[in-house]
């Protein structure tokens, strides 16, 4: 297939194996940022493709596993609202709260609804007007373009009840601050997806101040084999820098229109991380202008904060510091099938990852 | 008949609208027989040791999809998993719970594909039911089919996955994944441009075929709900064997690779309506893939995989980039990934 096949060639992905081997013996450890990238270097075994002396971190980079307890139990609340759909994204049906999950709530006759696309809620608020149709924003720069479009279309529609609880999410704050807190590595492995539409110029900081390497990847064997090249060879040269793997999709400037629509509907929040507590700056609330489509403006509900589940260590999992066979839950207590905490839950959290590719 | 005409509670009470659409849909496309004498139970010749006896209960929503619909399910499924135990699929039920309000044009549609189905498996439908309620307590349509098969003390093993060894080889008969990608995009609208066609069909011909041919067949399943991947697993737990599959050997066409790296999900996990997994000795293997790919429906049979010594109960697959991954079972329903 057209744009698959051709970055999935064996020979390709283990002429850079090769090339990695001969280039350094360096103990290098790099974080992959993105439960995408998690996912592609599992699928794909990379793992066993890697000289021992470069290890692999997976980082807080899985939207679901991110969002914090307290945002299920708010969506959950706002499944109990007289007359309210709630619509959302598949991956996040399953994610337990502190005592219910939307699906559970579902099953208890909840009107939520899983939709592919933001514009699809837009259109149910536009069917249902007499009912309050709740869309749960998550996910980091990729899909909150999407929500601030869908916004400034209701706007434009004159729908009024359709309303966005945002718990979105912005890159490159968590990665600081996981640096800041102490976790070793020299390097990021920075998702293709979030910079098509950021540009890499948010990156600059990383290299310059924190003296760290940080190349803009794509989702296939080869480009991740390739990102790992060129961070490699950034390590051995002792110039670590931004650079962009990605370049059939990523330019430096980014997508300007996604960016315009973003800071015209959203600005940044202190933002609150399952298992990694509030960091300044790191989310996107709505803007006072667009106040009529924030859920949490229009609809004020107060929903107690919870405490993390005894023994579930996602928080250091998502911090890099732990992998998930140092979680005493994983594989026992703790399976896709029932969940403890969001690692385990989303298809691209490190735990359900290590679970399903387990050898 | 009227084609704005659409079914009320009075088609399932009892009374002379029942019997006339029984007289209008279901016995002029079903009749036959056994069926035509309307007694309380069929009385069926039997001419086998054995019998197979299996029932499926059809919910699908939407209840059309590229490449078939509820009543043509209704029958494959039903025929499958009948000729999967090595039975020949004879008679079938079929039992309707048709929400109030059903328009009858479609049900028309269904139920001639039910019988058009059953000719083209061989089977008679011989018995079956009615049942209409009230608007909002069914969705649209349910249908249960029942079904009876003849099987040979020979071929009453072959469910039963025994003398299973390493080395065995697992075949396939054409690509996976079609059925539950045709009907993804029928309901969630995606409107992806490729026509993803549902592989549904009645495979008893294709089966019978290497059964009379072969004696190497050591397992047969239909990879229905949970895929090829929920097949293999149980398959590998039941006999604590490994299996080990091929990436590049897996069948899957252009449509549903596309789909499936778009919405995140495994093909291996998608379900099919028409394909076999056949587990077969080494050396037979050659031989039933001659006889299959003669049928329509096993042109493109292939070799995916066999069976292992190493990791007992674990389903392994060799990735194209020659990396290893475990294949497990799937929890829950696939969904979508965010970004």
């Amino acid at each position: 297939m057209k744009y698959i096949d051709e970055y999935r060639k064996k020979d390709l992905i283990l002429a850079v194996s090769e090339e990695l081997k001969k280039i350094s013996e360096k103990e290098i450890t790099l974080m992959e940022v993105c439960g995408g990238h998690t996912m592609a270097i599992h699928r794909f075994g990379l793992h066993a493709l890697l000289p021992a002396n470069i290890r692999l971190l997976s980082g807080p980079g899985c939207p679901v596993c991110v969002s914090s307890q307290h945002f299920l139990d708010t969506a959950i609340a706002y499944s109990r609202v007289p007359g309210a759909i709630v619509t959302t994204y598949g991956d996040l049906i399953r994610v337990p709260g502190s005592v219910s999950s939307l699906e559970k709530e579902k099953a208890n006759g909840a009107d939520i609804r899983i939709i592919y696309s933001v514009l699809d809620a837009v259109e149910l608020a536009k069917n249902n007007p007499e009912r309050p149709v709740f869309f749960l924003g998550i996910g980091f720069e990729t899909t909150a373009p999407a929500t601030a479009a869908a916004i400034v279309e209701a706007q434009k529609a004159c729908i009024r009840n359709f309303f966005v609880l945002s718990a979105h999410k912005v890159m490159p704050p968590v990665m600081k601050a996981l640096v800041d807190e102490g976790v070793k590595i020299d390097g990021f492995i920075a998702p293709g997806h979030v910079s098509a539409i950021t540009g890499t110029e948010i990156y600059n900081g990383l290299s310059s101040v924190y003296g760290l390497g940080v190349v803009v990847a794509g989702f296939e064997p080869v480009d991740l084999m390739q990102a790992i090249l060129m961070l490699a060879r950034q390590m051995e040269s002792g110039e670590p820098k931004v650079e962009i793997q990605y370049k059939r999709i990523v330019h430096t400037q980014g997508n300007k229109i996604a960016l315009e629509l973003l800071s015209r509907v959203f600005e940044p929040k202190d933002d609150r991380w399952r298992g990694l507590g509030v960091i300044p700056a790191s989310g996107l609330k709505i803007r006072e202008e667009f106040a009529g489509f924030d859920a949490e403006k229009q609809y004020p509900l107060s929903v107690p904060i919870p405490t993390d589940p005894k023994g579930c260590i996602c928080g250091s999992i998502l911090r890099g510091l732990k992998t998930p066979n140092d979680c005493g839950l994983f594989a026992t207590r703790c399976t896709p099938a029932d969940p403890v905490g969001a690692c385990m839950v989303s298809g691209e959290g490190t735990c359900a990852t290590y679970y399903k590719y387990r050898q | 008949m009227n084609k704005e005409q659409k079914i009320l509670l009075s088609h399932g009470n009892g009374g002379r609208m029942m019997h006339d659409l029984i007289e209008t849909v279901f016995l002029k496309y079903f009749g036959n027989e056994i069926l035509n004498e309307q007694t309380d139970a069929a009385i069926l010749p039997a001419d086998a040791p054995n019998l197979a006896f299996t029932t499926d209960s059809f919910v699908i929503d939407p209840l059309f999809f590229p490449g078939g619909n509820i009543g043509k399910l209704a029958v494959c499924g039903t025929v499958n998993d009948l000729a999967v135990s090595g039975a020949i699929p004879r008679y079938i039920s079929v039992s309707m719970i048709i929400e109030e309000g059903f328009p009858m044009n479609d049900l028309e549609t269904i139920v001639k594909s039910l019988a058009d189905e059953a000719r083209n498996a061989g089977v008679a439908i011989v018995t079956g039911d009615t049942k209409v309620v009230n608007k909002g307590k069914c969705d649209k349509l349910f249908i249960n089919t029942a079904g009876i098969g003849m099987v040979g003390n020979r071929e009453s093993q072959v469910g039963k996955a025994k003398n299973i060894m390493p080395g065995d080889v697992i075949i396939i008969n054409g690509t996976i994944g079609d059925h539950g990608m045709a009907v993804m995009n029928a309901r969630e609208s995606f409107n992806f441009k490729s026509a993803v066609l549902s592989d549904c069909a009645s495979l008893n011909h294709l089966i019978r075929e290497v059964m009379d041919q072969s004696d190497g067949v050591k397992f047969m399943r239909d990879p229905t709900r949970g895929g090829v991947a929920t097949v293999l697993n149980e398959l590998a737990g039941k006999i604590n064997l490994g299996i080990e599959i091929g990436e590049s050997t897996l069948p899957i066409g252009g449509g549903v690779k596309a789909m499936c790296e778009i919405l995140g999900f495994d093909p291996l996990h998608i379900a099919n309506e028409g394909k076999v997994l056949i587990v077969a000795g080494q050396d037979e293997a050659g031989h039933i893939l001659e006889i299959m790919k003669k049928n329509k429906l096993g042109e493109q049979s292939a070799v995916i995989g066999h069976i292992t010594g190493d990791h007992p109960g674990r389903v392994v697959l060799k990735t194209e980039t020659g990396g290893r991954r475990i294949v497990d079972i799937l929890t829950g329903d696939p969904l979508p990934r965010i970004c």
